[in-house]
């Protein structure tokens, strides 16, 4: 009867992951549909537009972060290199106006990188628990940051209008910024599922020593993971400079909480080994419909860090509970087929 | 292992010996000065209360990143009830037992429900933090009684000492007992160092970590009401980020963040280290923005330098652990 457990396992495994996607959907019902009776606009063509547009900042960065905790680790620097990133990203454009939009959010891309390495150097090579580097990479970069800029701010006034046109404008009705944010959740869910490196991740989160006895060169797999958090978060600060059009050195503080509340909402384990990006995408979709309802309901915006914080809280409780009760299942089936 | 320690904190004591001649050459004397004492004193006053629970929870092997949310969400508190007419003599206590609420609601979150503590005080930080907004808003509350706040702007009669750090003294002294010499203190560690052989020896694990946990919270309230009183202000952003500081001083001073090792003494130079460090560079008339990354690139040297050497003496002695 061994090979009934494990499939009974999986398929109870599925149920679950599966209850969680579509937890979140029944949970965006459940926000969305009293909101739009109190103001249909909330559901017509612009307003739905507007909750994506609003979401897709932090799901894009909730898609780089799945990466690294499903390997049980966790990047809080993401909020700081956004802000790196979208500084120097909107420095250049104003410093060089005639820089193609490519070149220039490659420039994002790479300041991302670059903070990627260091963490990931870190973690990987120096060995240190990754909650502590990013930490003092938080405020590392977030330092720097304030040190280029100088107090300075740059408007969209010193930014090409197609960059801002980007942030803006639209491609079959639906914003260029959501059409990008998809393809950064549909790129990374492909490379989680479907890749072998991307298998890895979730083997090393599952058993970090069991990955190393497998033969998975974990240092390496998790330096990934932490360069693509990194480049990632890049990308995402020059989104936020085509989204805003105005940047100073403050862009982005705080916004690690929000990501990792999205994470853990969306269903990614914080203890590692599982998770899908779709899932932590969802679960941005979710707090950013959230932050839009309460302004609808003209509840003080002073709401919405509290329930962000109790969602996620919640969320890891609810989790915490299926594991234990899979468990006590499980454990239940072998010993009847014992 | 003890020489080790000893080495780790007779080094923390050697760079702020450094950091006060550098501090006193640079700045003209102004450094050691009685007033600047008296200010450096104040600074890390809020930082220090804290440090004190947190180091036991960190060796307990669990960390407490909601701290500076709870002192967040005290000062909101104290702003609010002050305005509703509460005297503060009623509202000192009530706050701190607030505090000890948050705590142990994290406590029982990480010991009933088996969360992992980063996770559940990543979550409190953002909920705490919340709340303080959702009681106070963005007002300030500002006209506290001259008796209450001069406990945060005056020294004690006839020295540079603040009162906060007297009383941050007191507790120090309790909390070291704790830690070093008493049974609970060594239980902290053995839970540090290896929670399943700690349970089977028989202490109660659940119940010391929610202890810490209880303790942690308290303590994060009366920095809240220190820092209230010292800024006469009450703001539901008083605060923010300050759990960087004290997670950095507490690992700084020698903590190990895997639980099991460190001291109260490191701990209390890692303080006075960063604070004296911050203070030095405020004279030298550095940006708050360098200071953010010496803050950042101490916390990363604090952890990578333990790592590194550790892993210099394996491969050097040639010994691997299996």
């Amino acid at each position: 009867m061994t090979t009934v457990a494990p499939s009974r396992a999986r398929r109870i495994a599925d149920l679950v992951g599966r209850a969680r996607e579509l937890g979140i959907v029944v949970a965006l019902a459940l926000v969305i549909i009293p909101t739009a009776f109190v103001n249909p606009r909330f559901v017509e063509a612009q307003g739905i537009r507007d909750l994506l547009l609003n979401a897709s900042v932090v799901a894009v960065l909730a898609a780089g972060q799945t990466l690294v905790v499903v390997t049980r680790n966790v990047d809080l620097s993401v909020g700081s290199t956004l802000g790196l990133s979208a500084f120097l990203t909107a420095q250049t454009f104003a410093d060089h106006p005639d820089t193609p939009i490519v070149l220039g959010l490659l420039v994002g891309v790479g300041v991302g990188l670059v903070c990627g390495v260091v963490n990931g150097l870190l973690v990987a090579v120096g060995r240190v628990p990754s909650l502590v580097v990013t930490l003092g990479t938080l405020y590392v970069f977030r330092g720097v940051d304030f040190a280029l800029a100088q107090g300075t701010q740059i408007n969209a006034s010193n930014l090409p209008d197609e960059l801002l046109d980007l942030g803006n404008g639209r491609l079959f009705g639906v914003p260029v910024l959501v059409l990008i944010t998809l393809a950064v959740v549909a790129a990374a869910a492909l490379y989680l599922r479907s890749y072998r490196s991307g298998r890895d991740l979730y083997a090393i989160g599952s058993n970090p020593e069991a990955a190393v006895l497998a033969g998975i060169p974990v240092p390496r797999r998790v330096f990934t993971a932490f360069l693509l958090s990194g480049a990632v978060a890049g990308l995402a600060g020059a989104l936020w400079v085509a989204r805003y059009g105005t940047v100073d050195a403050a862009a982005g503080t705080g916004l690690e909480l929000q990501v990792v509340a999205a994470v853990v909402v969306g269903g990614v384990a914080i203890f590692g080994g599982s998770g899908t990006v779709v899932g932590a995408a969802l679960g941005a979709l979710l707090l950013g419909t959230i932050a839009s309802c309460l302004v609808v309901l003209r509840i003080p915006a002073f709401w919405q860090q509290a329930i962000s914080g109790a969602l996620l809280i919640g969320a890891i409780t609810v989790d915490r509970l299926l594991a234990l009760r899979l468990a006590r299942e499980l454990r239940g089936r072998s010993d009847h087929d014992a | 292992m003890l020489e080790r320690f000893a080495r780790w904190e007779t080094a923390l004591v050697a760079l702020l010996v450094l950091v006060a001649v550098v501090g006193q050459i640079r700045t003209g004397g102004a450094f050691l000065d009685g007033g600047n004492l008296f200010y450096l004193g104040l600074d890390i006053g809020e930082v220090a209360l804290i440090a004190l629970p947190l180091t036991l929870v960190v060796v307990s092997g669990e960390i407490d990143l909601s701290v500076a949310s709870v002192l967040g969400l005290s000062s909101a508190v104290i702003g609010e009830l002050w305005d509703a007419g509460w005297t503060l003599e009623a509202i000192l206590p009530t706050v701190i037992v607030l505090g000890a609420v948050c705590g142990a609601v994290n406590g029982l979150l990480v010991t009933r429900l088996g969360l992992p503590s980063l996770a559940v005080t990543i979550g409190t930080l953002a909920l705490y933090r919340g709340l303080a907004l959702v009681v106070l808003g963005d007002r300030a509350v500002a006209d506290f009684p001259s008796s209450f706040t001069d406990f945060g702007t005056t020294p004690v009669p006839g020295t540079w000492l603040p009162w906060p750090i007297l009383l941050c003294a007191v507790l120090a002294v309790a909390f070291a007992v704790i830690l070093h010499s008493s049974s609970f203190g060594r239980s902290v560690y053995a839970i540090g160092s290896n929670e399943e052989g700690a349970r089977f020896s028989g202490i109660r694990v659940k119940r010391v970590k929610l202890t810490l946990f209880v303790l942690t919270g308290a303590m994060s309230a009366l920095a809240g009401i220190v820092y209230t009183f010292r800024f006469s202000s009450a703001r539901a952003d008083n605060g923010v980020g300050l759990e960087l500081a004290v997670v950095a001083a507490v690992l700084l001073g020698g903590v190990s963040i895997f639980g099991g090792r460190g001291t109260l003494g490191g701990v209390l130079a890692g303080v006075l280290l960063l604070g004296g460090l911050r203070n030095v560079l405020i004279l030298d008339d550095v940006s708050t923005e360098i200071l953010t990354v010496v803050t950042g690139l101490l916390l990363l040297v604090s952890v990578l330098a333990p790592a590194l050497t550790a892993r210099v003496r394996t491969s050097s002695t040639g010994r691997r652990s299996p």
